[in-house]
């Protein structure tokens, strides 16, 4: 896609309609406008918002360029909801960790269902919830994604200025274990015996945790390629019990395939299959 | 007026605007009388209490953070204070010092966020902040200025603002970097002035009169304004250590929302920014105190509209506390009497149960841990869930002193107004749906599930 949006022709205002909507999620992806300062503003001068509830623009079922979702879909009207936003949108931001694997209440795919389900149908109500925290893109398609947990202010104003220029944002292939090396991090895995996901994760973050003295816990998810095996025989080599290890893929991005099969493989060479 | 007799009036907010998460007002009004009026929370549960359950300890401050993207710092200290009380870890005095900063930079960019992004504009006649920079540009960049000075300082300790990184079970990964220390004092010495001239604009906004009766929580703590530690007290003189709080504050669920009730010895209850100050007068730095007072306002107020002010004041003493602890850990660090910022910890089976104040309120969480470290049950009370059924009183009240004959559009600005003074985390209130049920003489815990309509 050269150019992948631009306002509709027929409007001729020139401004991009832009919406932020909430799905099942903890609000805080959205904080990277919201913590924007003076660059909100600015885009606000830049664009139409036509839906941005916590930013106290309720709009209505107009047309959208883009549109930014974050959360995952985890009940049955939220299903509903993302396919009509879907329909009247141009190109679909998935934003955020929960948007784009399911986030960390994707988790609740392990829960022992069947303990409570029975109790729960006594009062159907309250049982409009889905078995899984879904990512936008099981359900509808998805035109960009931005990973991360949270997205951060620069990754979000970055994504905006790409698109306000007619281009998709770059994409950087990196795992958090190159940028700490690029960045002069002295490795916690190899210093201090931390076990760090940064091997295995996508940058983002900037190697935020190897430098502030602690293990990557993969809040960007996978990268391609992932090689989740020999990162696990590493952990398992340093002590960690196949259940931690286990624990250490169930994290951010539990539902994300590469470590969903991860924490399959160590929960069996433990003998405790999750879920 | 026989037509205000017999006159109907059904409000509907589907999707309330400028609060964190999803909820709705339901409001119906009939021969002016309110037939039914209620906040309905529709924002999904995710289950976190449960899906906590055969964690370690030590993984405990990245995944409740989780739970909420505004106040994650609220999450990860209470967190890890209860934990480390059950491990017998005392992390000593820089940790506390700089776990005391972080809460401190939450607290300001929270409540700057919230004084300016969301409830201002309810008092300024506009309906987003990109409006308000065009009626108050000096006060909306000073504000945001504000906010973002709480971002940094959480950033410098945690990397980041939302879902920070430096707080580990027993203290921090790594010591914060001297030189970006020494640009915060400068940058706090600024602020302090800002945030005194924030009181005070804030104190002449155009607020209701509006006072009520109600019963206010907060921590207080022997010499300090509470934030990581302190017994739980009340306007009606209860003063509890946290562990007892359950004796006397009953969760329950109704059916509009997908967060628990709760009720104080059987009324409903206010926790957060006015509460807060309110029982802790006297624990405000002089400074802080003497801004307030020269505001004029009356305090400790019944007027729930003062709820910008005190978060205002809030955002005073944490600056002002900011700047001292800042200053104290730069001439420490100068004269290399530094502490550790981390102890090591052994896991203990046991109970840890903790209460801190997140910016909306009392938030008080409980473990149940194995001799291994892990969950074996959780428990979490967020200050948004205990706030509605407060909330609801207050509509009631507040709408009827308002004048229900009032138009339809003029009642739901009200309401939506009100509201947004308890600056109600949605997200937060909700992840912890739980009913207790009793079944072959086991207790089981059930989850369940949400009704949602969708706002967009």
């Amino acid at each position: 896609m050269s150019s992948p949006v631009e306002p509709a022709p027929e409007r001729g205002t020139g401004r991009l309609r832009l919406a932020v909507y909430k799905f099942s999620s903890c609000d805080g992806c959205q904080l990277a406008l919201l913590n924007a300062g003076q660059a909100l503003l600015t885009l606000s001068e830049l664009v139409e918002w036509v839906w941005f509830a916590e930013a106290g623009i309720e709009g209505d079922d107009r047309e959208v360029d883009v549109a930014f979702v974050e959360g995952s879909v985890s009940t049955p009207a939220e299903r509903e909801r993302i396919r009509r936003i879907r329909q009247r949108t141009r190109l679909l931001v998935a934003m955020g960790a929960c948007a784009t694997s399911g986030g960390l209440q994707a988790l609740r795919r392990l829960g022992r269902v069947e303990d409570w389900t029975a109790a729960v149908y006594a009062r159907p109500q309250y049982i409009q919830s889905l078995h899984r925290a879904h990512p936008l893109a099981d359900e509808v398609e998805v035109d960009l994604e931005l990973w991360g947990c949270p997205v951060d202010t620069a990754q979000m104003l970055a994504a905006v200025r790409s698109l306000l220029s007619g281009v998709l944002p770059v994409h950087s292939p990196d795992a958090v274990c190159l940028e700490c090396k690029r960045r002069q991090g002295v490795c916690v895995m190899v210093t201090r015996g931390e076990p760090c996901m940064g091997p295995l994760t996508h940058t983002g973050c900037g190697a935020l945790c190897p430098r502030f003295g602690r293990g990557c816990y993969g809040c960007y998810g996978p990268v391609d390629h992932a090689n989740t095996d020999a990162v696990a025989r590493r952990f398992a080599a340093m002590g960690l019990l196949p259940e931690q290890i286990r624990d250490g893929f169930l994290g951010i991005h539990n539902q994300a395939p590469a470590f969903a099969a991860a924490a399959d493989a160590a929960g069996e060479h433990g003998g405790e299959t999750p879920g | 007026m026989s037509d205000a007799d017999s006159r109907r009036i059904r409000i509907r907010v589907p999707a309330l605007t400028r609060v964190e998460g999803e909820g709705a007002l339901e409001l119906d009004l009939r021969a002016g009388r309110i037939e039914s009026l209620r906040l309905r929370i529709y924002e999904p549960p995710r289950y976190f209490e449960k899906f906590l359950e055969g964690r370690q300890a030590r993984e405990l401050p990245d995944l409740v953070a989780r739970i909420c993207g505004i106040c994650p710092v609220a999450y990860q200290m209470t967190a890890v204070h209860g934990v480390e009380r059950l491990f017998g870890c005392d992390p000593g005095p820089r940790v506390r010092r700089l776990r005391r900063l972080l809460y401190c930079g939450e607290w300001i960019e929270s409540h700057a966020l919230h004084i300016h992004l969301l409830a201002a504009p309810d008092f300024l006649g506009v309906t987003s902040v990109a409006e308000l920079a065009r009626v108050a540009p000096d006060e909306t960049r000073r504000g945001l200025a504000l906010q973002q000075l709480g971002n940094r300082i959480i950033e410098v300790l945690g990397g980041r603002s939302v879902h920070p990184v430096g707080v580990i079970l027993g203290g921090f990964g790594h010591a914060p970097d001297p030189g970006a220390m020494t640009a915060l004092a400068a940058e706090l010495e600024t602020a302090a002035e800002q945030a005194r001239e924030l009181v005070a604009w804030c104190a002449g906004l155009p607020l209701p009169e509006d006072a009520q009766d109600f019963v206010t929580v907060a921590l207080r703590h022997p010499a300090e304004y509470p934030m990581n530690e302190g017994r739980i007290c009340s306007s009606s003189g209860l003063d509890l250590d946290p562990t007892g709080f359950t004796e006397h504050v009953e969760e329950f669920q109704v059916p509009h929302s997908t967060a628990l009730h709760a009720l104080l010895d059987g009324r409903p209850y206010l926790v957060g920014p006015l509460a807060r100050l309110n029982l802790n007068l006297d624990r405000l730095h002089p400074e802080a105190r003497a801004a307030l007072e020269a505001t004029g306002l009356p305090w400790p107020s019944r007027n729930m509209f003062h709820s910008i002010v005190a978060r205002a004041v809030e955002i005073h003493q944490a600056v002002l506390e900011a700047r001292e602890l800042v200053l104290e850990d730069c001439a420490r660090t100068g004269n290399g009497e530094a502490d550790g910022v981390y102890r090591q910890w052994r896991p203990r089976a046991g109970v840890a149960v903790w209460a801190t104040e997140a910016p909306r309120g009392v938030l008080w969480h409980r473990y149940e841990l194995d001799g291994h470290g892990r969950v074996v049950t959780a428990r979490i009370v967020p200050p948004t869930a205990q706030n509605q059924a407060r909330i609801e009183e207050d509509l009631r009240t507040s709408l009827t002193a308002f004048g229900l004959d009032r138009e339809p559009a003029e009642l739901r600005q009200r309401a939506e107004t009100v509201i947004r003074n308890y600056d109600p985390c949605i997200s937060c209130a909700t992840h912890f749906l739980r009913l207790d049920l009793e079944r072959d003489g086991e207790r089981i815990r059930v989850l369940a599930g949400a009704r949602a309509p969708g706002g967009g």
